[in-house]
């Protein structure tokens, strides 16, 4: 009996050291990658607020404003003029890039789902330019789209097109739409090769059924294959909004920190740039109004990726 | 035969259209790296022209002269440790979450998903002074723990699904035979999910190489600087020479495109993993 016993509790134990083993591994494994994310993500995201309501002198707080960054950024005449000429020019971003790359990359995606020849290659050579830097492809079209020793306007003038040979990154007419046009060409196949994947993913039998039935190709695109790839243009059109309302890197590089020519190309993205870290237009950097900026940003942009999903899984459809 | 001879038509349009669109994307490229080959007075007179020379002279200003193979080795550096960094990290949170039952699991799980949604641009002043703090600005390991802290909610959002579809019979019996956590997933699990961590290797390493955002306020001195952020440095300096600032820019492309040449199925998959179900 006492045997019995003895042997009960040595198990208890070594199951009781086994479970600390266990507590001690779980442990090993999650605190580096949580105290990581903590400190270099959430840390910086929550403060972004805290600061937001301090006004700052440099790098120094300094007292509690409570909302006057906001009312700053979004009311003061010329900050607001700032603000929602920005704003404007990131809605015609959305806008014409869902039209423009997302319609592109729908037409190549429904093409290339009928495997033609060349398929592979098609594939990899329209998904090159999403590997590279978005430096790189700015540049390069700043130099391609120079008004003298451009290569764009060197081909406008030898097919006698001059009176279209413009400096397109110079005019406020021009610059944005040059810019769109350029983030088409960078980004089209990534929306192509998700959009292809979604359509790769639908059964066979469903579209040859319909096929039989004497449908033809439009009516099996917009009847058929637009529907079921629905959960695939949920994520383009999110990934697009997000991509559109961030946009920086290409407004930066082809045109300028201050959205030339005359703020035609100015972004949420260069004015929260400016605002936070100064500029000619913006003073000294302020990092009050920056954080006000961002969290105003931030809202914005996480309020209607929400809705953008809820009303766009609405009508997606279960497959099987 | 009318409906075949309809098909051989579409048959062409198609091929038009795919045609035309790949000469639109391939074209840019092309002149892109022509150019680099030409000299200034070529570039101006003959631009559509084959380069009439051709010469690695515009590469040797940049290879002696410039700061750009320094930036391509920062750039190889930080995203080097960055990957490395991320993908152990990701593995061991994602491993654990999906290879153990414990209180708090689905919260931590949702804890890393949350961070999906957090666009950390936005917390570049708090992050600007915690760095600073910390003394690692200007300095590369700000940008690695700054990227690997980015990166890590994909990646474990990847590997936990990955890993949540590998049998457990394996595992059960090398745990009979007494062989320990940590060794049942190094030796065992491991090895199984070797294309999981290729597929969030790329979707992180990608955007981490070509990222110019946080060098840009994070770093001052040129020494420091990576490839991205050093091009508008080296394009400030160079701006007159055109076929140097081409051939900057084709020096630039050449790593990731030769890897996505020999690779671009595994690519394509990557870059695409966080958008498709």
């Amino acid at each position: 009996m006492s045997l019995d016993a003895d042997i009960d509790l040595i198990y208890q134990k070594s199951l009781r050291k086994r479970k600390n083993m266990r507590r001690l591994w779980l442990a090993f494994l999650l605190l580096p990658p949580i105290l990581m994310l903590l400190t270099f993500v959430f840390l910086p995201m929550a403060s972004a607020v805290l600061y937001s309501v301090y006004d700052w002198k440099g790098l120094v707080r300094g007292e509690f404003i409570g909302l006057g960054n906001y009312y700053d950024v979004l009311f003061k005449p010329r900050e607001s003029w700032f603000l929602f000429n920005a704003l404007k020019n990131n809605v015609v971003v959305f806008i014409s890039l869902m039209i423009v790359q997302n319609g592109l990359a729908l037409a190549l995606a429904l093409l290339l789902a009928r495997k033609p020849t060349g398929y592979r290659f098609y594939q990899v050579v329209i998904f090159l330019p999403v590997i590279l830097s978005t430096v790189i492809i700015g540049f390069q079209w700043k130099l391609f789209l120079n008004p003298i020793f451009g290569l764009v306007n060197k081909f406008l003038r030898m097919v006698d097109l001059d009176m279209w040979a413009l400096p397109w990154l110079g005019l406020p007419e021009t610059a944005l739409g040059s810019m769109i046009l350029v983030n088409t060409w960078h980004w089209v196949g990534f929306p192509t090769l998700v959009f292809l994947a979604a359509i790769h993913r639908i059964p066979k039998d469903l579209i040859e059924a319909a096929r039989l039935d004497g449908a033809n190709e439009w009516r099996i695109a917009r009847d058929i294959i637009w529907p079921l790839m629905a959960p695939a243009v949920t994520i383009i059109v999110v990934l697009t909004f997000i991509g559109s309302f961030n946009w920086f890197e290409i407004p930066f590089i082809m045109g300028s920190l201050e959205g030339s020519p005359a703020y035609s190309t100015d972004t949420l993205g260069l004015l929260f740039y400016r605002t936070a870290f100064g500029s000619v237009s913006a003073g000294g950097s302020n990092f009050g109004a920056g954080s006000a900026l961002a969290v105003l940003i931030f809202i914005f942009i996480f309020t209607f990726s929400i809705i953008v999903t809820k009303y766009l899984t609405s009508r997606e459809i279960e497959m099987g | 035969m009318q409906t075949k001879k309809k098909t051989n038509f579409n048959t062409w349009l198609m091929q038009i259209f795919l045609g035309g669109n790949a000469i639109i994307m391939l074209y840019p490229i092309f002149m892109m790296a022509m150019s680099g080959f030409k000299t200034n007075g070529e570039i101006f007179g003959k631009p559509f022209s084959l380069p009439a020379n051709p010469n690695f002279d515009n590469f040797l200003v940049i290879w002696n002269t410039t700061n750009v193979p320094r930036y391509l080795l920062n750039s190889t550096i930080v995203t080097g440790f960055s990957v490395v960094l991320l993908l152990t990290m990701g593995t061991m949170a994602a491993y654990a979450l999906a290879r153990y039952k414990f209180r708090g699991n689905i919260m931590i799980y949702l804890f890393f998903l949350s961070g999906l949604m957090l666009p950390l641009r936005l917390a570049i002043i708090p992050l600007f002074i915690q760095l600073k703090y910390l003394g690692l600005i200007d300095s590369l390991l700000g940008l690695i723990c700054i990227y690997t802290a980015m990166s890590l909610p994909a990646t474990v959002f990847i590997l936990t699904g990955f890993l949540k579809t590998l049998p457990s019979e394996l595992e059960d019996s090398a745990r009979m035979d007494g062989a320990s956590e940590a060794r049942i997933m190094v030796q065992i699990m491991m090895p199984l999910i070797s294309p999981a961590l290729v597929i969030a290797g790329i979707y992180t390493a990608v955007p981490i190489w070509n990222d110019f955002f946080f060098p840009l306020i994070f770093i001052q001195s040129p020494e420091w600087k990576t490839l991205a952020q050093g091009l508008t440095s080296f394009f400030g300096e160079y701006s007159i020479n055109y076929g140097v600032l081409y051939a900057g820019l084709t020096l630039a492309a050449l790593p990731v495109v030769t890897v996505f040449i020999i690779q671009s199925k595994r690519f394509i998959a990557g870059m695409t993993a966080g958008a498709i179900k």
